[in-house]
């Protein structure tokens, strides 16, 4: 290993380059940066506006923030090599739940936000233990998981119900300086699970069982709880989510989750980001690339006033294609 | 052994039979899929609760389904996933009511596109996903933003046109005067013979043994010098020409709308996966596929006999899918 300090600054510089370069989530980022180039050309040539004026970003701020935080969880979700198809009705049980206990009295505040984690710790700890103990294929548990939901949501509650009071509307509209409440929060997420998984033994437990449950096990990890704890902490990202989305709207209605298809989109920035679908691979930085590359399309598309379905497609080609160049890319180090 | 011949890979001797009867009634009843028992049991409370229930209504609503997850089947046993089937339902039905609009002539027409269209969407999902080497989840997920957005772009939402009776009249109207039952819906008929084909395509032809070869373990079946990615490629083509014939049946009865086919990827995979198909591929049957969907369509029944609300049957359906696998792999376990 080379000693950075004793070099000289522009060789120093360079190595740094190739280092980041050579970062897993580096061609992600690339990407993201041609993406936003071709889109503010094309946006300025044919609207004579900016890619990122405030209404635009406005317009998209809700989905983006939502996405990105659930789509943290996600992310340790699918390092441990599991998936969770049930953060869409999950998102919604947090808002109107969530918006229901709170009714407008801003003294049940904390009472609300209290009981929603709960109910989504409960979640992710089914949803891990059905997993691990019951031996249920990851797909099939949490989309069982998520009919369960699905079917208590919408017997529960059929149109928006209580309401948020206006102080914890703060949390998707205030400012603490000269930043957004949104994008701290979604700082804050994008922090605490980037310091999980980089720093702490969890997170390398994580990769661990991710690369391979059964040498995991061998090498003496608990693998079962590594995988209960990932489903936990994608369970309390969307309770987040969900909160903020109430703060949004400041209602929770029980098609908020399932609209905002967040449980195929989360799993689609995350692998956007080359965070590998089977696991042992990827992290927080592709995975917010992913969410950025996403927000990029929908600002562009709606800047331009380009029918809102064309997104839809060019979504899944960019999804199919960057997939399809990883896979390549690891084929290829491999042969 | 009944007419559900379990995969070949499952095929388990069991000696000489010189059981006693009521042990070979057990033996039966244990080596019977529960899927058959569970649908039977569902229309069993059905019946002690509303003798006079309209069975026949169960099979003809739950025809759809059915034969999609037939067909999602051969997918999910070569080890995929298929999740545009239901967005290609949706384009079937908006699209054939596009270019029919209302003219009843142009129905063959109308059906030799939307085949196909199917074996289209079916020939490059399975070209991204074994060319291209994307997972199948990503690569079905992305055909499904892509079809969803191509329809809502070509209809602008709203879809212009409408169905001409005689394509309708698949998911819509019944032979009358037809023995024992009265009325015998043709969505039944459909059902029937799609279901045949589809048994003998998956359980007796060739084809079939190189699907559950391939699903078993595909490295296996490549030194055996099966072609992996062509028997995979057909399995999207299977999976993509049902939701063809199940769209044909949904446009039938339920009507033209963009969001026809919501959700019905996932309808079929459960329906699948509670017949005791293995999402790891090389296991399941079309036999218990098929009544894994007309399972959903009776608890629906149930609910609403009981009188409780519909909304209820997302529930008990979680509750059975996660129960059924998890019981298929105590199964498993044990076996070994």
């Amino acid at each position: 290993m080379t000693d950075l300090t004793s070099l000289q600054p522009k060789t120093r510089l360079v190595l740094i380059g190739r280092k980041i370069l050579r970062a897993g989530s580096a061609p992600i980022f690339v990407v993201l940066g041609v993406i936003y180039l071709l889109a503010s050309i094309v946006v300025s040539v044919a609207n004579e506006g900016t890619l990122l004026s405030i209404d635009a970003l406005e317009s998209v701020l809700s989905r983006s923030v939502g996405l990105g935080i659930v789509a943290m969880g996600q992310t340790c979700v699918l390092i441990v090599g599991s998936i969770d198809l049930s953060v869409s009705y999950l998102i919604s049980v947090s808002a109107t739940y969530s918006s229901a206990i709170m009714n407008d009295d801003p003294n049940k505040m904390a009472l609300g936000v209290v009981v929603v984690l709960a109910i989504g710790a409960l979640v992710g700890l089914a949803n891990g233990l059905v997993i691990t103990k019951l031996r249920v294929n990851p797909f099939v548990a949490t989309l069982g998981m998520s009919f369960i939901l699905s079917g208590v949501l919408n017997a529960s509650f059929q149109d928006y119900s209580g309401a948020v009071p206006d102080q914890f509307q703060y949390l998707a509209y205030g400012y603490f300086g000269p930043i957004l409440v949104p994008f701290i929060l979604l700082g804050g997420v994008v922090a605490a699970v980037w310091i999980l998984l980089r720093y702490t033994t969890m997170g390398h437990h994580m990769y661990a069982v991710g690369g391979s449950e059964e040498v995991a096990r061998l090498s003496g990890i608990k693998s079962h709880r590594v995988i209960i704890a990932a489903h936990v902490i994608c369970a309390l990202t969307a309770v987040v989510t969900g909160l903020y989305l109430a703060a949004r709207i400041k209602s929770g209605a029980p098609w908020i989750g399932p609209d905002g298809n967040y449980s195929l989109e989360s799993i689609a920035a995350v692998v956007l980001g080359g965070t590998a679908l089977s696991g042992g691979r990827g992290g927080v930085w592709g995975t917010l690339a992913g969410v950025m590359i996403l927000f990029v399309l929908d600002t562009s598309f709606n800047s331009l006033q380009v029918d809102e379905f064309l997104q839809n497609v060019a979504r899944g080609v960019i999804i199919i294609g960057a997939v399809a160049v990883y896979t390549y890319r690891i084929n290829k180090r491999r042969r | 052994m009944t007419l559900e011949t379990p995969a070949p890979i499952d095929r388990v001797s069991m000696g000489p039979s010189e059981a006693s009867l009521g042990v070979r009634a057990l033996r039966t009843v244990r080596s019977t899929p529960p899927i058959f028992l569970i649908l039977l049991a569902l229309l069993l409370a059905i019946y002690s609760q509303a003798p006079t229930y309209n069975f026949v209504s169960i099979f003809k609503n739950g025809a759809a389904l059915a034969i999609l997850a037939a067909g999602e089947l051969f997918v999910i046993v070569s080890g995929e996933f298929d999740l545009s089937v239901g967005s290609l339902i949706t384009v079937v039905v908006t699209m054939s009511a596009t270019i029919a609009n209302g003219d009843p002539s142009s129905t063959p027409m109308v059906f030799a596109v939307m085949i196909v269209l199917g074996v289209v969407v079916g020939v490059v999902n399975g070209f991204i996903v074994t060319r291209l080497h994307v997972p199948s989840f990503v690569a079905t997920l992305g055909m499904m933003l892509i079809l969803v957005g191509a329809v809502n772009y070509i209809t602008g939402g709203t879809p212009l046109g409408n169905l001409p009776a005689n394509f309708r009249m698949f998911g819509r109207d019944a032979i009358n005067n037809f023995p024992v039952l009265g009325t015998l819906p043709n969505s039944i008929v459909v059902l029937f013979v799609t279901g045949l084909l589809l048994y003998w395509l998956l359980q007796r032809s060739n084809f079939g043994k190189r699907i559950y070869a391939v699903g078993g373990n595909s490295r296996a079946a490549d030194l055996a010098g099966i072609d992996v990615a062509g028997t995979k490629t057909l399995a999207f083509v299977v999976s993509a020409l049902s939701a063809v014939v199940a769209g044909i049946l949904l446009g039938g009865y339920a009507g033209v709308s963009v969001n026809v086919g919501n959700g019905y990827e996932f309808q079929a995979i459960s329906a699948a996966v509670i017949g005791g198909a293995a999402l790891t591929g090389g296991r399941g049957t079309v036999a218990a596929a098929i009544a894994g969907g007309l399972t959903m369509q009776a608890l629906f029944a149930l609910l609403n006999v009981l009188g409780y609300p519909p909304e209820l049957r997302d529930t008990v359906e979680g509750v059975i899918v996660i129960g059924a696998v998890a019981y298929g792999s105590y199964q498993l376990r044990n076996a070994k």
